[in-house]
């Protein structure tokens, strides 16, 4: 199949630039999110967070609040329902190794906001009052919530985290290649802890349907994780609970795992016999998780042509004291680069802290933020161009696995393209060579790479007699356009208008799909779809050839196109039939099929999958007051097949714009001294805002591969990846100052 | 009015008027109780999203009087008599009540694909209109700084200068 990158003259659906079909729904306000559905006799739940970070309550006196008229009742560990005891109930599908957080459990404080009671009332003002007189008394002890201080303790996980790739054997001798090289570079690399922070903070809504049976609504970015969680916590039968969420509002790894306002919800819920909605603050955002600290420190040995000798990348990551949350820091310098002598290591930390999460690109935001400084500083160091000098240690296999070829990886031509949209090639390497007013010009670019996956998902495809199609499965569309590219998927594969077909995502009555993330939804749920599709294409196909005089008739399958609403015989349109006349002749009122799709494992033992991405960044720095802004950037990406480029080059702005947000603003401010984020709120934790951006251009190069069906790669994460390492680099063209330690604030350029 | 010596909860409510989307309603409502909380929770006009509660990020923004206002910020109470347009009333602006067109604002967050995944937008869209009404930005950087207290962290800010920019020129027509 050829790649079709022009929004007119399509001849299908995908690959085009398509509106979301889920637009006016969110432009009109109709879309509801986990806290907006209603039910009769609706009570509201209100979380009381724990002042410290470690040590235990040793007094909780909830009377004053019960007190309060409209109080329903007040909830703590002293007094709630019981609820399963081995960890395994606990652990949900994407958890780490470990014994998962429960919340009012015992009398036990692991990290500062943990909840301790939760205030039930009949209105959400009444909860949030009575909270507050809710009195806790604790017996503190000293927190560790300094990766620094811990790095003493620093141990390699005993378990695996699953799906997580631990850092391969070393080869070569980093060490002594090191030692011998005629180039030596050795820095450390610190990218501060950054919270997620969707528009939408962490809500459930749990409907209480009387026999024991309950609909949740959960912010969660797959509903079916939910619901395996609430089951097995609660020991409620899989048919007793339903959990719905077909909108999201922003999850960026935070509605992976389900969180403990949907644990208070269902205890709630279930202890009341009535519906309880549980919504936390958004300074109760930054007690869910974050994204870990990590010290990282990169060695670069390279000959004075810049070819790489050694390379190692060493990396510390935060977690909890209660499970070990782990993510890909360090691999991404072996996948990127071709060297004989490489050592990665990765190592965690336990601190008092909340279990770090998944957020946007893990892993990669942070080590490639390093590495790819760091060949920066090597290009400078070699008076090479930074482009240059990448194609020159061009890895084209993957020394990570064992030398396993790409399935494709046309990271050339992002350099190519990318460089050429942005004018690279007039770039003065020499720092401070640019200038503009009172402003210093700085031109810097960065190497960005994403694993590219599959998971085993299931999905429907219901047409009915009218000719409307149905299709859909249990994932999530946390904004990502899930809803839009599966509509555009099944129009095409049934010869349907986009407008025929509608998309139901987020029940966990629909087929089971994995959670939304890791990149992998277009290519798990697509193909799902798609084959779900195909099946009932063939099913009416089969109906049509059985028809009086069927046009169709002696018509192999495979000679079978679908266009217009019809299966015509491929070359000769005046032998077709329409889908509707087919059901019609066949009596039947509706055709469905339900198909799974996972990864195709010949292709994975033959090869390894990732995206990449090139990005050329100019920031402007005023001198005076060292003020960074990010004027222009490009990203050149290589993701395979793009389904829809309106959709897909949002995904690759809203990475870029979280990217500027990582390298120039994010920092959750730990008070050590308490174990406490000082700036938990959205006045203090600086993100991007509309001033903040200006002008993101996006390619998307030619790239085919054949890991699936559709030939896509998944589009969520790559466009943070070496985002905020080409705006370091960028700000050392500008200013001579070399910033290994996110974000680039005033005062480390003045 | 109870206090906060003793029982607490207000026992007090408020008969207040409001106009909101063109339809005026009498309201009792608690001096605690916030605009926003009033319209999501009272009133089932969801479509105005609490993103903080401290004013902070835009997501609350409705028209009060045609100006736009966080509504987090804002007691019920204090605004007796005034017209609200929320997201849900946005199309009846500039359309003849009852038509189920779109305002050209929500036409162009569409077609330049403006938000991900929605949560922001009735903000932005209430403020956009209330930025197109102010009439004091005129270019892309004053748009980007007027429109800077609405924050989106899908990162659709470029397309919803070009949505805002679209419109504008439309109307300059």
């Amino acid at each position: 199949m050829t790649q079709t990158f022009s929004s007119t003259g399509r001849d299908t659906y995908v690959g085009s630039a398509r509106s979301r079909v889920d637009g006016p729904a969110k432009v009109t306000g109709l879309a509801k999110y986990a806290g907006e559905f209603a039910a009769a006799d609706l009570a509201h739940g209100y979380v009381v967070s724990s002042a410290i970070a470690s040590g235990r309550i040793t007094s909780i006196d909830t009377s004053a609040a019960e007190a309060v008229p409209g109080v329903v009742k007040v909830i703590t560990h002293e007094n709630r329902e019981r609820t399963a005891w081995r960890d395994k109930n606990y652990q949900d599908a994407v958890a780490p190794p470990g014994s998962p957080f429960r919340a009012l459990y015992d009398n036990k404080i692991h990290f500062s906001g943990q909840p301790v009671a939760l205030v039930v009332a009949e209105d959400f003002e009444t909860a949030r009052y009575a909270a507050t007189l809710v009195s806790v008394s604790y017996k503190a002890e000293t927190p560790l919530t300094d990766p620094a201080q811990a790095r003493e303790f620093g141990y390699v996980p005993p378990v695996k985290r699953s799906g997580i790739k631990p850092p391969p054997k070393p080869w070569g001798d980093a060490e002594g290649a090191y030692e011998g090289s005629a180039i030596k570079l050795r820095q450390d690399y610190r990218l501060a802890i950054e919270h997620h922070n969707p528009m939408e903070p962490h809500a459930s809504t749990v409907v209480y349907e009387g026999d024991g049976k309950y609909t949740v609504y959960d912010k969660i970015q797959g509903v079916s994780n939910s619901h395996d969680y609430i089951t097995a916590v609660f020991g409620l039968k899989k048919d007793d609970v339903r959990v719905l969420n077909p909108y999201l509002g922003g999850g960026f790894g935070l509605g992976l795992r389900p969180q403990y306002q949907l644990f208070l919800a269902m205890l709630a819920a279930r202890d009341l016999e009535r519906s309880v909605r549980v919504v936390l603050t958004r300074d109760q955002m930054w007690s869910l998780s974050y994204r870990p600290d990590a010290l990282q420190t990169v060695s670069l040995g390279a000959d004075e042509d810049g070819t790489l000798r050694s390379l190692r990348h060493d990396a510390l990551g935060g977690t909890s004291r209660y499970e070990d949350y782990q993510e890909v820091v360090v691999n991404w310098s072996g996948v990127l680069y071709k060297c004989d002598n490489v050592a990665l290591t990765y190592k965690l930390a336990q601190l008092d802290t909340a279990t770090p999460s998944d957020m946007r690109a893990p892993g990669a935001t942070t080590g490639v933020f390093a590495i790819e400084i760091a060949m920066d500083e090597l290009a400078y160091e070699t008076g090479i161009d930074p482009v240059t000098l990448r194609l020159r240690n061009f890895s084209n296999t993957d020394a990570t696995a064992d030398g396993k070829p790409f399935g494709s990886k046309e990271l050339k031509s992002c350099f190519t393209q990318g460089a050429e949209r942005f004018g690279w090639d007039r770039r003065d390497p020499t720092p401070r060579s640019m200038r503009e007013g009172r402003e210093l010009v700085g031109w810097g670019m960065a190497t960005g790479v994403w694993e590219s996956m599959m998971m085993q998902s299931s999905a429907q495809a219901i047409l009915t007699a009218d000719g409307k199609l149905e299709v859909g499965n249990s994932t999530g569309d946390l904004g990502t356009g899930t809803y839009t590219i599966l509509t555009q998927i099944a129009a095409d594969t049934l010869g349907l208008t986009m407008e025929d077909v509608t998309t139901k995502l987020g029940d966990t009555r629909l087929p089971e799909a994995p959670v939304a993330g890791g990149s992998w939804t277009a290519a798990s749920s697509g193909t799902a779809v798609m084959k779900a599709c195909r099946n009932v294409g063939e099913q009416v196909f089969r109906m049509a050839r059985q028809m009086e005089n069927s046009p169709l008739a002696n018509v192999e399958f495979d000679r079978v196109a679908f266009t217009n609403g019809r299966m015509e015989v491929a070359g000769n349109s005046s032998r077709s039939v329409s889908l509707v006349e087919a059901l019609k002749a066949a009596g039947v009122e509706k055709v469905e099929a339900t198909e799974t799709a996972g990864p195709d494992k010949d292709f994975n033992d033959a090869y390894e999958a990732y995206t990449h991405s090139a990005v050329f960044v100019e920031v402007k720095v005023d001198e005076d007051l060292g003020q960074v802004r990010v004027t222009r950037v490009v990203s050149a990406i290589a993701a395979g097949k793009i389904l829809n480029l309106k959709t897909a080059r949002s995904q690759i702005l809203g990475g870029v714009v979280m990217g500027i947000g990582s390298a120039l603003e994010e920092e959750s401010m730990m008070d050590h001294r308490i174990g406490r984020f000082m700036n938990h709120n959205l006045g203090e934790y600086h993100v991007p805002v509309n001033a903040d951006v200006y002008d993101i251009d996006v390619i998307f190069v030619e790239e085919e591969d054949k890991a699936n069906a559709l030939g896509v790669k998944g589009l969520g994460e790559i466009g943070i990846v070496g985002t905020a390492a080409a705006i370091s680099n960028a700000v050392f063209h500008a200013t001579g100052k070399r910033v290994r330690n996110l974000p680039i604030t005033v005062d480390k350029l003045l | 009015m109870a206090t906060a010596s003793g029982s607490a909860r207000p026992a007090t409510t408020f008969d207040i008027t409001l106009t909101i989307n063109g339809e005026t309603r009498k309201i009792a409502v608690a001096p605690w109780t916030t605009l926003l909380d009033l319209l999501r929770e009272r009133l089932d006009l969801t479509g105005t999203k609490k993103g903080c509660d401290h004013g902070q990020c835009g997501a609350c923004t409705v028209l009060v009087d045609g100006m736009r206002v966080n509504s987090c910020l804002v007691l019920a109470v204090m605004k007796d008599g005034a017209e609200i347009t929320t997201v849900e009333g946005l199309a009846g602006l500039a359309h003849q009540k009852g038509t189920n067109t779109l305002h050209p604002i929500q036409e162009a967050f569409v077609e330049h694909d403006a938000f991900q995944c929605g949560y922001c937008t009735p903000g932005q869209l209430c403020s956009s209109v209330g930025l197109m009404n102010e009439g004091h930005a005129k270019s892309r950087d004053e748009i980007r700084e007027a429109m800077s207290g609405n924050i989106c962290r899908c990162g659709a800010y470029t397309n919803i200068v070009d949505a805002i920019q679209d419109v504008m020129q439309e109307a300059g027509r």
